[in-house]
């Protein structure tokens, strides 16, 4: 610790409890200025959680925050950035009607004598702010006219607005392209060199060696290790991280995929996506990698029904479908389980077997009126299957942990007896016992001759249960992997444009 | 309690059906605490007047709410769906003033109720394509033909009113079954039996509540979410019309201003009802018993010769508070 | 200048002149400085109580007791200057502005603190204002022999060519530009109906953002009770029922997003005048004054609708050819 000066910025023992769980049990952590400190640790780890304590959106219930060694205390985001700590979000956190500059002072805007927001002053400092960071964006360009990776760039603008000290990056790259995240790696770079201490968030293991000075880990919202990066191998990060021995455990599968079951030709969409062709068989899993942001969960959305394509063909079973609705998709054998469970998947406030027979009330009903018995007993079967954990079936899918309110959505799609079941990010948040019994249940539905898509950014996972792999980006399909040529480096090059650059 | 061990590992465990049971929710809910209520009224009322407890004054109460709790009843689905409609009480008059217009010609009665009826579906139908058909929001589109339905009315009456409406048309609102037991009466608890069974009974039932939980995640689970809403729309204007006939037949005559600050009322009736007013969950007994526990409370009032626009006073309170002091309490709680 | 071209304000400009040049063509006497003068004052109440809900309606609320508000307010100013014509005009100013804030308050404290959604909120208080101007009048009437001549003379004294109440009006509207381009709670209105979450992140509080939108609307609505009660030199139970309704609709029409975040004063203005002009125009093109509800109404759903399509197709851009034609 002595090499590293004193903490700027520490956390003792600090508790946040949310209704029925503690997301942040006693943990510490300390930021050095000059020093980029990796935080490390799964999905449901307690990493977003810490943000908001640190950026004043949390109050945390126990322990306490020192900044230069003495307590202080958040009570909204604006004590945070005036003592010196600002964020760039994992979510776009901004305005869309508001212009570039204004999103980059809103809420700390330069005021005038008279008190009054000082216009021309935002108008300078933003366009010099922006400058800084080689950001060809015109600060009066209102927000809604930018695309992503340019959004991005006026959050990182924000953060540099206020003088930190501390800079919170909550998985900065996750929507930039390999370019961008070079540039961003010089930024960081020079906010370290110019004394500020940087928190870094990421689960991109090659990411922290790159750039981080010090790490910290946690597990399941507990403090499990800190140190300097220079003295750990990435195998003893990753079993901090996970609390076992290294390797994931994926079941093993017998690969012999039977008849095509769906077959998509030309599928294109005006913004969204272009060219999709593949063909699935019975009893396969085929995964569609890429970035966030590469268009594949809009792909996705398309099949079942969500938004309409503007060219291309479907074919379920050999025969031609159109499908405008959910509804089609579902009487055509298709069904989603989206990504986001919380607004797309499960109906929070419905009890369990409400939840399940939802898509299937056509066949639990008699002429229109509802058979309880019949629900419960569909209910009853499919989420045995699923070994789901609850108390009732009665019990509302709200009060369940988010694996099991994910098993409850595949139940729930289970029930419906389709062919093609795509599953959308089917592992993200949840813990890591209800992610091997996902895997374990994704096996169990290709060996019973259902067709599996799965749309993953997770390459341990799309390595370990994949038949082949199509890669996308920025809106088309880029590569088809399988058997040896379905290697992690395959798929990041693919993904990321790498020796495409020129093309692009 | 070994059923709430969540952390049991057994594999493939069984799950039970229910926890608690029917007679356990049915003592906590809002509809019993409402029924309390109710009965509190009753009995505070009786010995207020001594004019209560008769049985042609108590069956004259009952016309106090009668015709807006039909329109309550689609109204309740509509909320517990998530949307609104502001525009009933300009329904009700656009669809007396169509019934009045159509009377000028010496129609017959079924003609009349098919005027009303048709109307009320008109309305409906207007509603339910802006909010459904284009998306837009249903709390503006309905304070807009809230103005123009009515004011439609205004455009044909302006300061006139209609009457001369047949002999046989006042049975809707002036005639009785049997003994004190109104047609108004009969039809309001036939309409609430219809609701109950089709909201918490039926397919369709089970789809609104879906949609008001979570219309993203409905229209992820198949439910063609556009055209329920569209169909609530249309219950909520039919409903409309049925209560247009009903106060036409029972007044006797037509003027722009009928039904005025109804929309308020049937509001204010759903949320009492324990319907929550962002949707997803509420019942139709629920909505009954509120209806009974307004009409009490205006008859009461009125027994004491409390002036109409002061009992607005407690509507609105009721209404403020009915919603206020759950949550009040919740925040005592936490301190 | 050329985003202003494409803009809805420039439209709603246009649409605006397009009436007033209908009516000129058969009606010239319509557009003389003296009469469009008078139709901006008729129009004032209408500008001063929309530029109070326009701020509510960019933070994502409501405020349907905007008219109680008026009506209560106006009794009070006109009974206390029967009972006391003593008391100077500056007083009964400032007891308008500061009774309609606290009525404002109060919805914003249901709002902010208890989370009832605006609507329901401002659905009862609605009533209950209404209710309280019959209580604390018992249904009388007062009229303008019960009020003194500086009380009712006020708003319509003329200054420089225009009366009071539209100098008044003017300068709310100047105050307003000031108001929402220029404070940081001006701004704020924007970001918390813009986007509430992010909000959040950048330190403002939303429920206290809404809140002090309800007070400057409810502070309005006070002010105009005052005017509208001196001005008419009446004031009973029903003054301006059911005025909340053409107050939305004036918004509404001119692009305020129902949505929140999203409008401009100018377009608050324009939507007014719009209204206000329809109004003063129906008896002189001969048209029943009975239709005037069912043409605001129409308005608001036209508006709506309107808003709604120009505001469709910000879907999620991926491909980069698409990125640089939208």
């Amino acid at each position: 610790m002595a090499d590293a000066g004193t903490p700027v910025l520490s956390l003792k023992d600090v508790t946040k409890t949310f209704p029925g769980v503690t997301a942040l049990d006693a943990v510490s952590l300390d930021l050095y200025p000059g020093q980029v400190t990796a935080l490390v640790g799964e999905n449901g780890a307690g990493k977003s959680t810490i943000v908001k304590v640190l950026t004043g959106i949390y109050r945390p219930d126990g322990g306490e925050i020192l900044l230069d060694g003495a307590p202080v205390r958040f009570a909204s985001a604006q004590d945070a950035t005036a003592a010196g700590i600002t964020a760039i979000h994992q979510e776009t956190v901004l305005f869309d009607e508001l212009t570039v500059a204004e999103n980059i002072f809103i809420g700390h805007a330069p005021r005038t004598r008279l008190g009054l927001i000082d216009w021309p002053a935002i108008r300078a400092r933003a366009a010099e702010i922006l400058d800084r960071i080689d950001a060809p964006l015109d600060p009066m360009t209102p927000l809604r006219e930018l695309g992503i990776a340019s959004k991005h760039l006026v959050a990182i603008a924000r953060a540099l607005s206020v003088d930190a000290r501390v800079v919170v990056m909550d998985e900065p790259t996750a929507a930039l392209s390999r370019k961008e995240i070079e540039e961003l790696y010089e930024l960081v770079e020079r906010l370290r060199g110019e004394g500020r201490a940087i928190l870094f968030i990421s689960h991109k293991f090659d990411e922290i060696f790159r750039i981080a000075d010090r790490y910290t880990v946690f597990r399941d919202g507990q403090f499990v290790g800190a140190g300097r990066i220079a003295d750990v191998t990435e195998d003893q990060l990753v079993t901090m991280m996970v609390g076992r021995s290294v390797d994931q455990i994926f079941p093993d599968r017998d690969k012999a995929p039977g008849a095509a079951v769906l077959r998509v030709t030309g599928y294109s969409h005006p913004t969204e996506f272009d060219d999709i062709s593949f063909t699935l068989r019975r009893g396969e899993i085929l995964s569609f990698y890429g970035l966030v942001g590469a268009g594949r969960s809009e792909v996705m959305q398309a099949l079942f029904g969500i938004t309409k394509p503007s060219a291309g063909t479907v074919e379920i079973e050999g025969r031609a479908r159109t499908i405008r609705s959910p509804s089609d998709a579902i009487s055509a054998g298709v069904v989603y389980v989206p990504e986001d469970r919380g607004r797309q998947g499960a109906i929070i406030g419905l009890p369990i077997f409400q939840n399940v027979s939802l898509p299937s009330l056509g066949r639990t009903s008699r002429s229109g009126f509802l058979r309880l018995a019949e629900e419960f007993a569909l209910a009853r079967d499919y989420t045995k299957r699923l070994d789901l954990r609850a108390a009732s079936l009665d019990q509302d899918v709200g009060t369940l942990s988010g694996g099991n309110q994910q098993k409850v959505v595949i139940a729930k799609w289970l029930a419906t007896k389709p062919a093609v079941i795509i599953l959308d990010e089917p592992t993200k948040g949840i813990d890591i016992g209800s992610k091997a019994a996902v895997h374990a249940f994704m096996a169990d539905l290709a060996a019973e001759g259902l067709a599996v898509i799965m749309v993953s950014s997770e390459i341990p996972e799309v390595l370990g249960m994949s038949d082949r792999v199509i890669v996308m980006r920025e809106g088309r399909q880029v590569a088809e992997l399988e058997g040896a040529a379905l290697t992690p480096e395959a798929l990041v090059r693919h993904a990321a444009g790498i020796g495409a650059e020129k093309a692009a | 309690m070994s059923e709430t061990g969540l952390r049991d590992s057994s594999l493939h465990r069984h799950l039970p059906d229910r926890l608690e049971g029917r007679g356990a929710r049915l003592v906590k809910s809002w509809e019993s605490l409402l029924l309390a209520v109710a009965i509190a009224i009753f009995v505070a009322n009786s010995f207020a007047s001594p004019y209560f407890l008769n049985a042609w004054s108590l069956s004259d109460a009952t016309f106090n709410f009668t015709e807006k709790a039909m329109i309550a009843f689609a109204m309740a689905m509509l909320i517990i769906a998530g949307e609104i409609d502001l525009s009933v009480a300009g329904i009700v008059a656009l669809a007396s003033t169509a019934m009045g217009a159509a009377a000028q010609f010496e129609v017959g009665v079924p003609v009349l109720i098919l005027v009303g009826l048709g109307t009320g579906l008109l309305c409906g139908a207007f509603n339910g394509i802006l909010v459904t058909g284009m998306g837009l929001p249903s709390i503006v589109v309905t304070i807009g033909t809230m103005s123009l339905f009515r004011g439609i009315s205004y455009i044909v009456l302006g300061d006139q009113a209609y009457r001369g409406y047949p002999a046989g048309f006042s049975w809707f609102g002036q005639g009785y079954v049997f003994w004190v037991i109104s047609f108004e009466l009969v039809l309001f608890a036939i309409l609430a039996l219809i609701y109950y069974v089709v909201l918490h009974r039926t397919s369709f039932g089970r789809t609104v509540y879906a949609i008001g939980n979570n219309p993203t995640g409905a229209l992820f689970s198949g439910i063609r979410v556009a055209r329920v809403k569209f169909v609530l729309f249309l219950l909520t204007g039919l409903m409309s019309g049925v209560a247009a006939i009903c106060l036409t037949s029972r007044l006797g005559s037509t003027r722009p201003s009928i039904a005025t600050a109804w929309e308020l009322e049937v509001v204010t009736m759903v949320v009492l009802g324990g319907i929550n007013i962002l949707g997803g969950s509420g019942t139709i007994p629920g909505v009954v018993i509120a209806a009974f526990v307004m009409g009490l409370v205006t008859f009461g009032l009125g027994l004491l010769n409390v002036p109409g626009i002061v009992m607005s006073i407690f509507i609105g309170a009721l209404l403020i508070g009915v919603i206020a002091l759950p949550r009040l309490w919740t925040l005592w709680r936490q301190r | 200048m050329s985003g202003f071209l494409r803009s809805r304000e420039a439209l709603l400009t246009l649409v605006v002149l397009a009436l007033l040049g209908l009516i000129a063509g058969r009606f010239p006497a319509f557009v003389a400085p003296g009469n469009l003068a008078g139709v901006f004052n008729d129009t004032a109440p209408l500008l001063i109580l929309a530029l109070g809900q326009t701020v509510v309606i960019l933070t994502r609320c409501i405020d349907l007791s905007v008219a109680a508000n008026l009506a209560l307010t106006g009794m009070v100013c006109a009974m206390l200057n029967a009972a006391a014509p003593d008391v100077p005009l500056a007083a009964i100013l400032a007891l308008a502005v500061a009774m309609g804030a606290v009525m404002g308050a109060i919805n914003g404290l249901l709002v902010w603190t208890l989370a009832i959604p605006p609507i329901v909120v401002t659905l009862g208080t609605m009533t209950i204002y209404r209710g309280l101007i019959f209580v604390i009048s018992g249904g009388e009437w007062v009229n303008s022999h019960q009020m003194g001549a500086s009380f009712t003379g006020f708003p319509r004294a003329v200054l420089l060519g225009l009366p009071v109440m539209s100098w008044i009006a003017l300068a709310i509207l100047a105050g307003f530009f000031l108001f929402v381009a220029r404070t940081p709670l001006g701004r704020a209105f924007y970001a918390v109906g813009g986007n509430p979450h992010a909000a959040v992140y950048a330190g403002l509080n939303v429920g206290r953002t809404q809140f002090w939108a309800f007070v400057v609307s409810g502070a309005l609505a006070g002010l105009t009770g005052y005017l509208w009660v001196a001005r008419y030199a009446v004031a009973y139970v029903d003054i301006a029922a059911g005025f909340e309704l053409e107050v939305v609709a004036a918004c509404v029409i001119g692009g305020i997003a129902i949505a929140g975040g999203a409008g401009t004063i100018l377009g608050t203005l324009l939507g007014a005048l719009f209204l206000g002009i329809l109004k003063n125009a129906l008896p002189v093109i001969g048209v029943s004054p009975f239709w005037q509800m069912a043409i605001s109404g129409a308005a608001i759903v036209v508006a709506i609708a309107f808003n709604s399509r120009s505001a469709l197709g910000r879907g999620r851009i991926i491909l980069k050819r698409a990125e640089g034609a939208a």
